[in-house]
């Protein structure tokens, strides 16, 4: 059973594609890894998957069944966004308590309130909870900001998590606890998680598959340790040695930045960027490059590119 | 010689903040010095206290000697003539604060103009085109206005604007954070050119250790306002001397490490503040290996051989 997917999902915003087609599953108790550059479409596919805007074609399903759209705040408490605390997600005038009980008031869950946001606290491991609940964000560490931000998705006690960053800008030491954190979550409430993110290195911390997305599309799929350690798309290959690693070897620093998803090339769309384009290749396979429309790749669990080499 | 030596710096905000206490460091030209640590750690500071922009209640000590010169007791002048044309820094967060209702030409003309009078607007314009190609942008960009540029070209035209008056050292505070790994590639890879094309001195200042393992020769790693690690690049990562480096080494995932495959490493607690350290070695509450002693006095950074040093009561013992 799949927790969560999109089916030849499209979004756009004017004339641009952010989501130019795509078939991604996330199943149950299982974790996503979204990867891309900025301006690909992550967040974009994501806001779908969440129900916060309409593809234009495909659908979205959760746990098997269309999304509803008319019944939206039903979904949100099976599927919990978790963005950065950075970006502002929490109100710097809230309590740590207003901040996790605002969830349940919203979706007037019934039960006792303190209990309910003492159990989310303590399973983003603020523990003992009672300690946090009169405290402001700017009393918190980062790491602590970002655990009260998981309480607050955590305190509908949802199916699946959408971590948008989640932590890219902490600090590395903090970012590990939080990492360890979410894959706690996973064994031991069986949540379902699509990580969005452009850092390779957490999906290979925490991630059982990834999908690397290029210009609205997804361009490489399958198991996380496939994927990163046998890359089949050139674009994959390009992002893995950019990876600042302590010491690696001859990074494939690809010109440019996000191409525009208002024009997008015929043929491999990332044509205009490919290294092995450039390098030269087989005039038939080059003819290839340039005019196949290459397909939209399966939602399955197997190891896919969307690329004419072999 | 070095071209920025800071001795015994040491800096402490208004109501009794330590934010730096006591840091020696130098680089030369054509070199890169990295400077690594958890937010909080006194980064920042050290960066404004080269150039004096700290604010005027904070409290100095030591010197910060720019091509021998003691930047603490220049007269305003020379210190004007100074910034941007020995030493120029691309601040934290500065890709956010270009002014929206100017092309990025006329902003980046604005110190050419200001530190060379004589210059004229045409002599400016071409300049002007000349650092922007610099930067990898085409010189035609000049005209485009900040929210025109995505972030990466945006942090490309901070380097151009910090390039503007030829200094001989750029400070670059987190020019990469919350960019893309391959934008962050991109800017890094531009840097290391330009010390190597310009023999520049450059300072990069990261909280991601891996960003400076690729680019720096030398990299100091600070905890709580002091050195506690400085060495080769290489070595300070994968054989540290210091705990507090080799958790920080440690935290950064390694892609294909089957040993860091669904085991992210962190590093339980937070860093102390500065108005309110621990006693002893400042680390010893979050160290693996403290023991009794280390919370009894100050650890002295002390030289550990091979061009390191160390600020640990265990630095001796083999790792
Ligand atoms: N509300 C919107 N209106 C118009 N264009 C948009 C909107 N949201 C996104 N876009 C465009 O859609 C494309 C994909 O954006 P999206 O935010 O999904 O990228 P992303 O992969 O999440 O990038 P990042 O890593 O920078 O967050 C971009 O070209 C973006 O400019
Ligand atoms: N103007 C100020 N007045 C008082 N305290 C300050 C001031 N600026 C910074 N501090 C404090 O000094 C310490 C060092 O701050 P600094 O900005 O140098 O850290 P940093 O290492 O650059 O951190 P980050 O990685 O978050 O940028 C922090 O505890 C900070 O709160
Ligand atoms: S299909 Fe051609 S252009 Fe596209 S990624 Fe593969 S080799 Fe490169
Ligand atoms: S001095 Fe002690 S507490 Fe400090 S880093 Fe060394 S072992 Fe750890
Ligand atoms: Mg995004
Ligand atoms: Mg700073």
């Amino acid at each position: 059973m799949s927790a969560l997917a999109a089916r030849g999902v499209h979004v756009r915003f004017g004339a641009a594609r952010a989501v130019d087609g795509v078939d991604l599953e996330i199943g149950s108790g299982e974790i996503v890894a979204l990867v891309g550059e900025s301006g690909c479409g992550k967040s974009s596919l994501a806001r779908a998957l969440l129900g916060l805007v309409r593809p234009v074609r495909g659908t979205v399903e959760c746990a098997d069944r269309p999304l509803d759209y008319r019944r939206l705040k039903e979904f949100r408490r099976h599927v919990q966004l978790v963005l950065q605390d950075p970006s502002g997600s929490l109100n710097p005038r809230h309590t740590v308590y207003e901040a996790v009980a605002e969830g349940l008031r919203i979706h007037k869950v019934p039960g006792d309130e303190r209990e309910l946001v003492a159990a989310a606290l303590s399973k983003a491991g603020l523990r003992p909870p009672e300690r946090f609940f009169l405290r402001y964000p700017h009393e918190l560490s980062g790491g602590q900001r970002q655990r009260v931000v998981i309480a607050g998705a955590l305190v509908l006690e949802p199916d699946v998590l959408v971590a948008d960053e989640p932590v890219s800008s902490l600090d590395a030491s903090v970012r590990g606890e939080i990492l360890a954190l979410l894959l706690r979550l996973r064994t031991e409430l069986g949540l379902s998680l699509l990580v969005v993110t452009h850092d390779l290195g957490l999906a290979w911390n925490i991630a059982d598959r990834v999908a690397v997305m290029y210009l609205g599309r997804i361009v490489e799929t399958g198991d996380t340790a496939r994927v990163l350690t046998s890359p089949r798309h050139p674009y994959t290959k390009a992002l893995l040695s950019v990876v600042p690693e302590i010491a690696r070897q001859d990074p494939i620093v690809l010109k440019g930045e996000a191409p525009d998803p208002s024009r997008i090339p015929a043929g491999c769309r990332f044509r205009p960027r490919c290294p092995a384009y450039a390098a030269g290749l087989p005039a038939e396979l080059a003819e290839r490059c340039e005019k196949e429309t290459l397909p939209v790749l399966p939602a399955d669990r197997g190891h896919h590119a969307a690329c004419v080499l072999p | 010689m070095s071209l920025l030596e800071l001795r015994d710096l040491s800096v402490t905000y208004a109501g009794d903040v330590p934010a730096v206490r006591g840091v020696s460091l130098s680089v030369a030209p054509g070199e890169v010095l990295g400077v690594a640590g958890e937010s909080g750690c006194g980064k920042s500071t050290i960066t404004n206290a080269v150039l004096r922009l700290l604010p005027k209640s904070a409290t100095v000590g030591g010197s910060v000697l720019l091509d021998g010169e003691d930047v603490h007791g220049m007269s305003f002048g020379r210190l004007r003539a100074v910034r941007w044309a020995t030493a120029s820094i691309v601040f934290q967060g500065a890709l956010h604060s270009l002014n929206a209702v100017r092309t990025i030409g006329r902003q980046i003309a604005e110190p050419i103009l200001l530190h060379e009078p004589k210059t004229s607007r045409k002599a400016a314009d071409l300049r002007v085109g000349e650092l922007l190609e610099q930067v990898g942008l085409p010189a035609r960009r000049a005209r485009d206005y900040p929210h025109q540029l995505s972030g990466g070209q945006r942090q490309r035209v901070m380097i151009a604007l910090a390039l503007a008056c030829r200094p001989r050292l750029v400070i670059a505070d987190e020019p990469t954070t919350a960019l893309d790994v391959m934008v962050q590639a991109q800017v890094l890879q531009l840097l290391s050119g330009l010390v190597k094309d310009l023999g520049l001195a450059l300072v990069l200042i990261s909280h991601d250790l891996s960003v400076l393992g690729t680019t720096c020769d030398r990299v100091a790693v600070m905890y709580a306002g002091k050195v506690v690690e400085e060495g080769p690049a290489s070595v300070v990562f994968d054989d540290s001397r210091h705990p507090y480096s080799g958790a920080l080494a440690g935290a950064f995932p390694r892609v294909g490490d089957p040993r860091f495959r669904y085991a992210p490493a962190g590093l339980a607690g937070d860093p102390p503040y500065p108005g309110d350290l621990p006693a002893g070695c400042p680390f010893h509450p979050r160290c693996p290996v403290a023991f009794d002693r280390c919370s009894e006095a100050e650890v002295e950074l002390l030289d550990v051989g091979a061009g390191r040093r160390a600020a640990c009561l265990r630095a001796g013992e083999a790792s």
